[in-house]
């Protein structure tokens, strides 16, 4: 049984990450113990099967103790130039105050360590931490919520604007050794809120990384949530993410996540829609190239009427590269007039990438609007011939149109300081130099 | 300018052209007519260098050098223009954009300078006039939801931009009003002039009202089949094509 050997790696995992336990020690114990249960996803799982993480770390992996620390003097390198952001920097997992700072003002957002919020006891920590992380049926979420080392804890209270987006950045530092980090977000936006999050992994060295990462995302009646996730380290790392956002009614979501790099990426993204009149708008664009594979798994589940989500997941693959595009909703009993769309478009561009895209779509509501499509491709030749014919030599006229099919997920994205640095890290991907 | 000998193609495994010559000059205006399937859209599909058609014999001269050898882009940068038939929907491509960077790769491969924004606007304002186009339609995506006689007159407004030595017009009526194509055919008749050559491809002789040729030319069966002045034209849209193609079976 190919469960037997992911079973072996489990154990080692445990007892290399093992150390006494100091915060939220009783549900780190449980968490534990699901993660025991759960043993990691061999290659026959059906949620891992064309993303082999588990092979991953038995291959690339010690699992002696490791706790490096990491050294890394200035976060300015990793930043986005120009962006008036409060700013979170941890490093191999661990907090870093100095490479930190928060520029909002305290009556508009709390930001602080996970742990500090729940040695403080913070109410809405006591209410939502651990709430909805699937630790039941992830491996990985369950393995965070066991291990995890240290996380930011962002708090909005009701009707409040935050004016300054909040920056997290997770750093690795990878110079003398492997690293595995296991952070955690837990953010929790009241009634009426409005706060904009954008996270960015990045790392130094040549060693390979693992990344294991957790985020409770809690969008209350009315709240408004813009979160953007940017995947471009370029390092050995293999990441693997569990995102759950759960809405209350009447709350607005825009989502984008943009994958540019790493050796191994999955993505576990889990909107619950738990509220009528929501709005949510997940977007993802995965732009690969060498031997990377990146995994979008995700999830959005209509629990309630009423309500309106949209997905647009697209991706370019080059040189070796995976994707894979794997999009459920499910549309409960009671969730009548549901609008729920999901689109995912694929252009192949060399002869060795690959991409697997599967849309599944539960439907139990009998007055429902779903729609979904996927499309793999090479680029269009009328629209490059077209292009050509007036002059533009063809790698521009490429280049012109990937930029176009990619660009389009950019749209919906409100700060121009954050839309320009995203169009840019696509157009210099693309080539797009004219 | 351009000189097509014995040029013979095929798609797939349909040959389609079977043999064209033709002798186009600076200053003239070339009509190519014929009935359906008889390889007129082809003949301008690989002078303007389509990959699905393969060259299987015959040569294209084309101001001294070898069209046939050069890429699509390359005989564009040399001067040809091609005005589709069917022009694609680009989204996430303006017009606009993608004008300046054919213009100055035009410019850089003729070794010229760049135009700055400047100046590019300037020379976009004055060709919009040709063709009653909006610069609001040139925002957008190319194409993108444009109605026929838009897409046609864009068509025509690239044409004025890049200021080929030899445009193709492929059924450019095809889809238009008799409004729009006025307005069309005025503004290639305004871009006329003794540098530079047409060839205007198409099935009726609706067109040629207004875009005057000098030679009129029926293909029919991949081959010329018979050559005359603008009466010729005149001729086909009294009597059809049935005199031409018996008068081939017979010879």
């Amino acid at each position: 049984m190919s469960t037997s050997v992911a079973r072996d790696i489990t154990s080692e995992i445990i007892d290399s990450l093992r150390q006494p336990f100091n915060a939220a020690i009783e549900q780190r114990s449980q968490a534990l113990e699901q993660f025991k249960k759960l043993g990691l996803p061999g290659s026959r799982h059906e949620e891992y099967r064309f993303t082999p993480v588990t092979r991953y770390l038995e291959k690339n992996f010690s699992w002696t103790k490791n706790d490096i620390e990491g050294n890394i003097a200035s976060a300015v390198g990793f930043l986005i130039p120009q962006l008036d952001a409060n700013v979170l920097v941890l490093v191999n997992g661990k907090f870093n105050a100095s490479l930190s700072k928060v520029i909002s003002p305290a009556s508009e957002i709390t930001i602080t360590t996970l742990s500090e919020a729940i040695r403080s006891q913070h109410v809405a920590v006591n209410e939502y931490f651990n709430k909805f992380v699937s630790n039941e049926s992830d491996a990985f979420a369950a393995m965070n919520s066991a291990f995890w080392q240290e996380g930011i804890f962002v708090h909005v209270p009701e009707n409040t604007p935050v004016e300054k987006p909040v920056f997290i950045l997770h750093l690795n530092d990878a110079t003398s050794a492997q690293v595995v980090t296991q952070t955690r977000i837990l953010a929790v936006i009241e009634k009426g809120a409005t706060v904009s999050v954008i996270e960015k992994s990045d790392s130094i060295g040549e060693n390979t990384i693992f990344h294991n990462f957790a985020e409770e995302w809690i969008v209350k009646e009315g709240a408004h949530l813009e979160y953007c996730k940017i995947q471009n380290d370029s390092g050995k790392i293999c990441q693997v993410s569990n995102s759950v956002i759960h809405q209350s009614a009447a709350s607005k979501l825009n989502t984008f996540t943009l994958t540019l790099d790493g050796q191994l990426i999955r993505n576990n993204l889990h909107i619950l829609i738990d509220g009528e009149q929501c709005e949510s708008h997940f977007y993802g664009l995965y732009l690969l190239t060498g031997n990377t594979l990146a995994d979008n798994h995700t999830v959005v589940d209509h629990k309630k009427p009423n309500s309106f989500s949209n997905e647009m997941y697209k991706g370019i693959m080059d040189g070796n590269s995976k994707g894979v595009f794997n999009g459920k909703i499910y549309v409960r009993p009671h969730a009548q007039k549901t609008n729920a769309f999901q689109s995912n478009r694929n252009i192949i561009i060399s002869d060795t990438a690959t991409v697997n895209t599967k849309p599944q779509l539960e439907i139990w509501a009998d007055d429902v609007k779903c729609s979904h499509g996927c499309t793999s491709g090479q680029l269009d030749e009328g629209a490059l011939f077209y292009l050509r014919s007036r002059g533009i030599a063809e790698a521009n006229a490429k280049a012109m149109l990937l930029y176009a099919f990619a660009a389009e997920v950019l749209e919906p994205i409100q700060n121009h300081t954050l839309k320009a640095y995203l169009d840019n890290l696509i157009a210099d991907r693309l080539q797009k130099n004219f | 300018m351009l000189n097509i000998k014995n040029l013979q193609a095929k798609i797939g495994e349909k040959q389609i052209l079977n043999g064209i010559d033709l002798k186009v000059n600076a200053g003239e205006v070339h009509a190519i007519m014929g009935p359906n399937g008889s390889g007129k859209s082809t003949l301008a599909s690989v002078l303007s260098g389509r990959e699905e058609y393969e060259v299987t014999g015959g040569e294209v001269d084309f101001l001294g050098k070898d069209l046939l050898e050069l890429s699509p882009e390359d005989r564009a940068r040399e001067g040809i223009f091609m005005a589709f038939q069917y022009p694609v929907e680009i989204p996430g491509v303006s017009t606009i954009n993608f004008m300046k960077t054919a213009l100055n790769q035009i410019r850089e491969y003729r070794g010229q300078q760049a135009l700055d924004a400047v100046s590019f606007l300037q020379l976009m304002k004055e060709k919009m006039k040709l063709v009653a186009i909006d610069q609001s339609l040139l925002n957008r995506s190319l194409n993108e939801g444009f109605s026929g006689g838009e897409k046609k007159r864009n068509e025509i407004f690239q044409m004025a931009m890049l200021e080929p030595k030899l445009a193709i017009l492929d059924e450019t009526d095809s889809g238009l009003d008799i409004d729009a194509l006025r307005i069309v055919a005025n503004g290639v008749n305004k871009l006329r002039n003794k540098n530079n050559a047409t060839i205007v491809v198409t099935h009726y002789q609706r067109l040629l009202d207004y875009i005057v040729p000098d030679y009129v030319h029926v293909l029919y069966k991949g081959k010329i089949v018979k050559s005359g002045t603008k009466e010729l034209a005149l001729e086909l849209e009294a009597k059809g094509y049935d005199w031409i193609k018996s008068e081939v079976t017979v010879a």
